[in-house]
């Protein structure tokens, strides 16, 4: 039985001796002025790689491999296979002949968070035409070496051979292996034309995977170092608004004086246990009695949408085309309807964990962050240590779906580590995690649709109001007393121009943003495709609403107002898979009222978040004596430009298809005028395999086209879909989600009074 | 060791030191280091914990170590081990076939959870080898994913049911 003890130190020198050799020469120096490739800024900083040489995305290995230095972080949607196929097809190589190295600060390029979708959308260019940069010095090298014209010369597997004299040939590795490049990185190289591709495109099974199945796999929350303790935080059962944090009043520590390993360490109001043995501390932060100072200031689950539109609200008019206010008064039909989000939660399944070893003038921060570099600085902070002095490396936690609490959990371990002269292993509890997330924020919304009599959509507006997200972690809260803030956005925090309305072709459209002050509602971040549940889950549903009152098919209605083909290809390709057949309203809902008990329905919406093109079906059953709606399957399409890996992309989109169901079925944060109250699986319910939709996943695969992203897009419109079908099963349509029987009941008795 | 427990895991046993109250999972995952069974709720809500006790699908999170007494104790690690015995294999194999198929299916995103579901797919096929997708869906609904990949389980589920009829006795089989 292998020890899951891990390296614990700092093995950056050992870090290039990757395959053997031992390279030497890593560029490293202070800020430089940000540079960009294809419009993406890469992100500088102090004491991190410089991104402008080759040699800091790329080693060539003495054995004919090459180690591909990847800023972006695992999580288990395949990014590391993926960014390695765009690597080897540009070098020639064979995907057996790459590999990449953990992720850490300092030694790795900076390549910004893993968020957005963006790992192979926006860093596989840089990444790609890196290699092929690579590639081009070789082939220059090569030229020389064997005395022959550049373009006389063809790779295959990192074996640069002379075109008819196979007998002429030198490998990579003989050519610079275990030496760097040092050359610049101009990104200048041209790159493969689509028509050349070998790997891309290409199912390569994830890398990831065989391990994770034989429980060999290294999890964040399975690392462990010798002669560490084990940390838990100790904090109110759920987190009030945002700007309150958490007051103590008082703490008795006698309360714990029964558990004799266990240590309180207190920094203002962060509270925390460390202890030998991990049970010590998972009881003494249970039964520590502390009073905490809990200000009833938040609206609680039922006020929240009142509250929100009560607000005083800092307004921006984010787009703003023709004149929508004329448009409507000459509108055959109007669509005007007021929608509800609410906050959902990351909650990952394996709580957040990290673990720190800080010492007087350097600390190391085990953790399962997006971003390595921005955890650093966040860590730095909470220290009170220059951020180089700050090592971050990175171990994939549980599935986080956007910023869960693993800032928090790095600054916590770290803040034990330096108060106890020990290295701290910190996981939270799940009530921790429930209560304490940065939550995805709640929206309301009001939606104002019209067409002509020939139904096109001739106006468009559309009002959002929710908080940005919160950019202090609760620990730097708690201990240092740092005010609440928020980042500016605008982004995926507000309203956007890319999942609302800009797919149909809209001559008058006004969309306006009315940010929400968030101090006095629950902390928020980004949580998988950001808002876009609350954008389609309203613009699809007042779509269907005027596709009926027009009298057409939902779909046709659809083909009609949407010009783009890209968009055109992910409805047909989806309708298609589905075996979609022309709906009317009306009819089918009131022959299937007439059938009581069970009954069925199916609807259709497209949508996306930043980039790319979806569209989803869905097929659902409601139970009309209870009102419960299962999802009995999900078709999806995704058009993502070029998909590297569709068998990747395709785990992603099943996994969307399952998550949107869940959130739109059954997801809902609930709080008091104090606290957050759903802190377990049972008070957050999430979809269950019984409750599970068949799911059908289309790639829409467009090789002569950048990639676009794929971990986001199928969100909002699976979730409208679902909304869609309720529709056509009972007639019904809700304006807040979840759909939870609750919901769905009192309608359905509504109706059939 | 004068407090000293013995406990019998994956067909070996352990003297252990930890207080008997406290939750089995500790104990595997601290004193014995074994990364199978992994902390996700401490509330048996989740199954990410779950090992298998006398063949016995357990949450490892909410039994404390008294009361597991001489009962096997068999956790990820020891689970081709315990099929090969299940089987009456001469060999153990590398992998379950449920893991094999979990890899065939390409079904893993994070695996966070993958311990209890191979546990769970596991312990259901020793009882039930051709289950129908309504028992599969069944057995394995107290075990949750947040990742989503709930179809993709079930489908390998399939699969190791059927690797188990139509390749017939593996090689080894006594």
């Amino acid at each position: 039985m292998k020890p899951p003890t891990e390296r614990f130190g700092f093995p950056r020198r050992d870090l290039l001796k990757a395959g053997g050799a031992l390279l030497i020469g890593f560029a490293m120096r202070d800020t430089v002025p940000a540079q960009t490739v294809e419009g993406v800024a890469l992100v500088t900083g102090p004491d991190q790689p410089d991104p402008a040489r080759l040699d800091t995305w790329i080693a060539i290995h003495a054995d004919n491999t090459a180690t591909i230095f990847i800023g972006f972080v695992e999580l288990g949607q395949g990014c590391t296979t993926a960014l390695l196929q765009m690597a080897a097809e540009e070098l020639d190589l064979a995907f057996s002949q790459v590999k990449s190295v953990r992720l850490e600060s300092h030694t790795m390029p900076n390549q910004g968070g893993t968020v957005a979708s963006a790992s192979v959308a926006r860093g596989g260019p840089r990444i790609r035409s890196a290699a092929a940069e690579a590639r081009r010095a070789l082939l220059q090298m090569a030229s020389q070496k064997l005395d022959v014209p550049v373009d006389r010369l063809t790779v295959s597997r990192g074996v640069v051979s002379v075109a008819g004299a196979p007998d002429k040939s030198i490998t990579y590795g003989r050519l610079v292996g275990g030496k760097p490049f040092n050359l610049p990185y101009t990104g200048a190289a041209p790159l493969k034309p689509f028509h050349d591709y070998k790997l891309l495109g290409e199912r390569i099974p994830r890398l990831d995977i065989p391990d994770k199945a034989a429980g060999k796999y290294v999890h964040m929350q399975h690392v462990r170092v010798p002669g560490m303790l084990h940390g838990r935080i100790v904090r109110p059962r759920g987190q009030g608004a945002y700007a309150d944090g958490a007051r103590v009043l008082s703490v008795d520590e006698t309360s714990i004086a029964g558990i004799a390993g266990a240590r309180l360490i207190r920094k203002r109001d962060f509270i925390g246990i460390v202890a030998g043995k991990e049970w010590d501390a998972v009881r003494a932060a249970r039964e520590l009695k502390v009073t905490w100072d809990q200000p009833a200031a938040l609206p609680g689950t039922e006020g929240l949408h009142r509250q929100m539109r009560a607000a005083k609200t800092t307004d921006r008019t984010v787009l703003e085309n023709g004149d929508a206010a004329a448009a409507f008064r000459d509108a055959a039909h109007v669509v005007s309807q007021t929608y509800r989000g609410p906050y959902q939660a990351h909650v990952p399944f394996g709580p957040n964990c990290a673990l720190a070893d800080v010492k007087v003038n350097s600390a190391l921060v085990l953790c399962s962050t997006q971003n390595i570099y921005d955890t650093r600085r966040k860590v730095a902070q909470v220290l009170g240590m220059p951020v180089e002095k700050v090592t971050v490396r990175y171990y994939e936690g549980s599935g986080t779906y956007g910023r869960s609490c693993y800032d928090d959990a790095a600054q916590a371990a770290a803040l034990l580590s330096q108060e106890a002269g020990r290295p701290v292993r910190l996981q939270f509890m799940r009530s921790d995690e429930h209560g304490w997330d940065n939550f995805g924020p709640a929206q309301l919304a009001d939606i104002r649709v019209g067409i002509d009599a020939a139904g096109k959509i001739t106006a468009y507006e559309y009002h959002g109001w929710q908080h940005n997200w919160g950019t202090v972690e609760t620990t730097q809260q708690l201990a240092l007393g740092t005010p609440a803030a928020e980042s500016p956005g605008p982004g995926s925090q507000e309203v956007s121009n890319f999942n609302l309305g800009a797919m149909y072709a809209i001559p008058n459209m006004r969309l306006v943003n009315h940010r929400l002050e968030g101090a006095r509602y629950l902390k928020g971040s980004n949580l998988r495709s950001p808002l876009d549940v609350s954008f389609s889950f309203a613009q699809e549903q007042t779509i269907d609403e005027l596709a009926y009152l027009a009298g057409l098919d939902p779909l046709e209605f659809r083909r009609r107002n949407i010009r783009d083909e890209r968009w055109l290809g992910v409805l047909d390709a989806v309708a298609q898979a589905a075996g979609w057949t022309p709906r009317t309203p009306g009819v089918r809902a009131e022959q299937r009222r007439a059938a009581g008990g069970r009954v069925t329905g199916r609807g259709i919406a497209v949508g996306t978040h930043t980039s790319s093109y979806a569209a989803a079906v869905a097929d659902i059953e409601v139970d009309r004596t209870t009102g419960r709606i299962v999802a009995r399957h999900l078709y999806g399409a995704l058009d993502a430009g070029l998909c590297v890996n569709p068998g990747c992309l395709e785990n992603q989109m099943s996994g969307m298809l399952v998550q949107a169901a869940s959130r739109m079925l059954k997801e809902e944060v609930t709080f008091s005028s104090t606290n957050v109250t759903s802190l377990d699986w049972n008070s957050y319910p999430v979809l269950r395999f019984e409750e599970c939709p068949a799911v059908t996943t289309v790639v829409v695969q467009r090789l002569d086209q950048k990639p676009s992203g794929g971990g986001e897009e199928l969100m909002g419109p699976a979730a409208a879909a679902i909304a869609n079908a309720l529709f056509d099963a009972t007639g019904v349509r809700l304006r807040e989600y979840p759909l939870t029987a609750a919901r769905v009941l009192p309608e359905l008795k509504q109706r059939t009074a | 060791m004068a407090n000293g427990r013995a406990i019998r895991v994956n067909e070996r046993f352990w003297t252990v030191n930890a207080a008997p109250d406290t939750p089995l999972l500790y104990v595997l995952s601290g004193e014995l280091q074994l990364n199978g069974p992994r902390f996700g709720c401490g509330l048996a809500q989740c199954g990410s914990c779950s090992v298998l006790i006398d063949g016995v699908e357990t949450r490892s999170c909410v039994t404390p170590l008294s009361s597991v007494g001489k009962r096997a104790v068999t956790t990820l690690e020891g689970l081709p081990a315990w099929y090969a015995r299940q089987q009456g294999l001469s060999k153990i194999p590398a992998l379950t076939p449920v893991q094999q198929a979990f890899i065939d299916e390409q079904a893993i995103q994070c695996g966070y959870c993958y311990n209890g579901m191979t546990i769970k797919a596991c312990e259901l096929l020793s009882k039930m080898p051709q289950p129908s997708e309504a028992q599969i869906r069944s057995a394995m609904n107290g075990h949750l994913c947040r990742c989503g990949t709930y179809p993709r389980i079930i489908k390998a589920i399939q699969r190791a049911a059927q690797a188990g009829t139509h390749e017939g006795a593996p090689e080894g089989r006594r």
